[in-house]
């Protein structure tokens, strides 16, 4: 039994049992950060920030939510939208936070690049971050379901198709996952308990190990530098404030984090209030008819790059090309073989050309899918699907030839 | 020495009943997910074929899925004896020739829309297109419209059980 004295105030109680002023320095104030970096660094607490929203007006759009075929259309377009007070407010900030969080992963993904926040002990920050990549991919979809308009249905049924492996013509495996021969009551079911459990569930491991994942090669900064923290942290501690290279978490470096979520936050609550249909599409204001399919059907902006490396080609290779977007950013840290790991702008013409064209053509591509599939937008998409599928292709060589700066 | 040899031997026993137990338990869950009696029960649908007008594209519906019914004319009976792949497809009923398929695109599944000025389908989801016969005529689609199950019995087609007519088919690789 440890040795329990009598306490002389709540915290000394507490800190007896939990320890908690030891808590307080490792995850806050003698967590340290590097000086020498931007804004871009606060897209970690702007996630955080987002996914707690989710979080919150998930839970209040739950109690009203019907997870039945017949029902859910109504529960949300009457029930929530009309009968429950501020109900609207929730749907909006569910539906603006599910789209603008994809926005902040897209800026928080091309910063890692840019800065190789992926190198030298750092790839399981980017293994986690790409994992929770694909999950919040998936609570996207499966959220995307619930509502059971038109898009939900056929969205639902182009998706689950994908998994019959083109000519592999897995119907059977397709039926289990829907449990019907088309999208229908068992589907729903399955997939409103993956997006309010399952996936939350994962989602919140994934974080953990995201956050684990920094600790040891601590963040990133500007220059690449190669930081000692345990040297740069005694200076700090020892007074010397100015000349050291890092500083505390909480509250110094969180102050500025906060800053930045601020001037976040008046912008999302912006859209929330007075630009939220983007995030709305008209079409899922029908109910589901499985006999009536839209007359253009296109995911959310944020799979668009990825629909239209699909959609050019044959459906094998189509499916082949769209399976290979989708795993191969999580490859990124061993098809870089360059020995730096600093800012694309310093390391030579290749390797920057290659991250603004990669960036640049991800934007043709989300811009072609969402045009119809005719005349000159098919020949740029497929351009540009192909232009996709070579610089990754290219990537180990390009850099291999990197001379070390 | 004898205690690791004793702990081995538990974490191997351990291991044993846990494999066990994860086996039982993934069966369990897969079945779970499986499409459920009530929804297999319902998988039937009776079509009475003497109905339909001639050139006259009308959808039916069979386990949640459209089903293209066409009466065909005699213009397109015509177009169709250059081209024995689209004879195949065909559907004899009494004196009457009909094209019936899945009406789901054999791509990723948008049910394509009937032209009747061009007399052919359009997918609008990926632009894929088919003749009047149910023939792919412009890709991304990799074959013809699927053809469901069905059995004939006199004027009528039951969708759902396999008739010697579909068989056929299947065996030629028609339909998948």
């Amino acid at each position: 039994m440890a040795n329990f004295k009598k306490a002389t105030s709540i915290k000394d109680w507490l800190n007896q049992r939990l320890a908690i002023e030891k808590v307080e320095k490792v995850m806050g104030s003698e967590y340290w950060i590097p000086k020498n970096i931007n804004f871009l660094w606060a897209m970690g607490m702007v996630l955080v920030i987002t996914f707690a929203m989710l979080l919150v007006s998930g839970i209040f759009l739950l109690m009203y939510y019907q997870p039945n075929v017949d029902l859910a259309f109504d529960s949300v377009n009457y029930t929530i939208m009309r009968e429950v007070d501020f109900g609207w407010l929730w749907r909006h900030v569910h539906g603006v936070a599910a789209s603008v969080v994809f926005l902040i992963i897209y800026i928080h993904m091309f910063t890692g690049i840019y800065y190789g926040s992926y190198k030298k002990g750092r790839e399981m920050i980017w293994i986690s971050g790409m994992l929770l990549f694909v999950a919040f991919s998936a609570e996207a979809f499966s959220g995307y379901m619930l509502p059971w308009g038109q898009m939900s249905y056929w969205a639902g049924m182009v998706i689950t198709n994908l998994f019959a492996g083109g000519s592999l013509h897995a119907d059977g495996f397709v039926e289990w996952i829907r449990g019907d021969y088309v999208p229908a009551q068992a589907f729903l079911g399955r997939f409103f308990m993956l997006h309010v459990l399952l996936i939350p569930l994962a989602i919140t491991g994934l974080i953990g190990l995201h956050f684990a994942a920094l600790r040891i090669p601590h963040v990133n900064n500007q220059d690449g530098e190669e930081i000692d923290f345990d040297a740069e942290s005694k200076k700090y501690l020892a007074g010397d404030k100015a000349g050291s290279k890092v500083m505390r978490f909480a509250n110094d470096f969180m102050s500025k984090d906060m800053m930045v979520v601020g001037v976040y936050l008046v912008f999302f609550f912006y859209l929330v209030f007075f630009n939220y249909s983007f995030a709305m599409d008209p079409v899922n204001f029908d109910p589901a008819d499985g006999l009536k399919t839209p007359a253009h059907i296109y995911p959310e902006w944020y799979f668009l790059w990825s629909y239209e490396i699909l959609r050019p080609f044959s459906v094998d290779l189509g499916l082949i090309l769209f399976a290979f977007a989708q795993v191969i950013f999580v490859l990124l840290p061993f098809l870089d073989r360059s020995p730096n790991a600093i800012a694309a702008n310093r390391r030579g013409p290749m390797f920057m050309i290659w991250f603004w064209l990669m960036l640049s053509n991800m934007i043709v591509l989300t811009a072609m899918g969402k045009l119809p599939p005719e005349g000159i937008y098919s020949s740029i998409g497929f351009v540009s699907a192909i232009v996709f599928v070579a610089q990754w292709l290219a990537l180990p060589f390009i850099t291999s030839f990197e001379k070390k700066v | 020495m004898e205690n690791n040899s004793r702990r081995g031997f538990m974490g191997k026993a351990f291991g044993a009943v846990a494999a066990v137990g994860a086996i039982g338990s993934l069966v369990a869950m897969k079945k779970s997910w499986d499409p459920l009696p009530s929804v297999k029960a319902a998988g039937f649908t009776t079509l009475d074929m003497s109905v339909y007008e001639e050139g006259k594209m009308v959808t039916e519906k069979w386990r949640g899925k459209p089903i293209f019914v066409l009466k065909k004319s005699l213009q397109l009976m015509k177009e169709e004896e250059t081209n024995p792949e689209a004879q195949a497809r065909n559907i004899k009923i009494g004196s009457d020739n009909f094209m019936l398929a899945i009406g789901l695109c054999t791509h990723l599944g948008c049910i394509p829309a009937f032209r009747d000025d061009k007399n052919d389908f359009l997918c609008a989801c990926h632009g894929g297109q088919f003749s009047a016969s149910g023939l792919v005529t412009k890709v991304p689609p990799p074959r013809g419209l699927d053809i469901p199950p069905f059995r004939i019995d006199g004027n009528m087609l039951v969708l759902g059980e396999q008739g010697p007519e579909w068989k056929k088919m299947k065996e030629n690789g028609v339909t998948l």
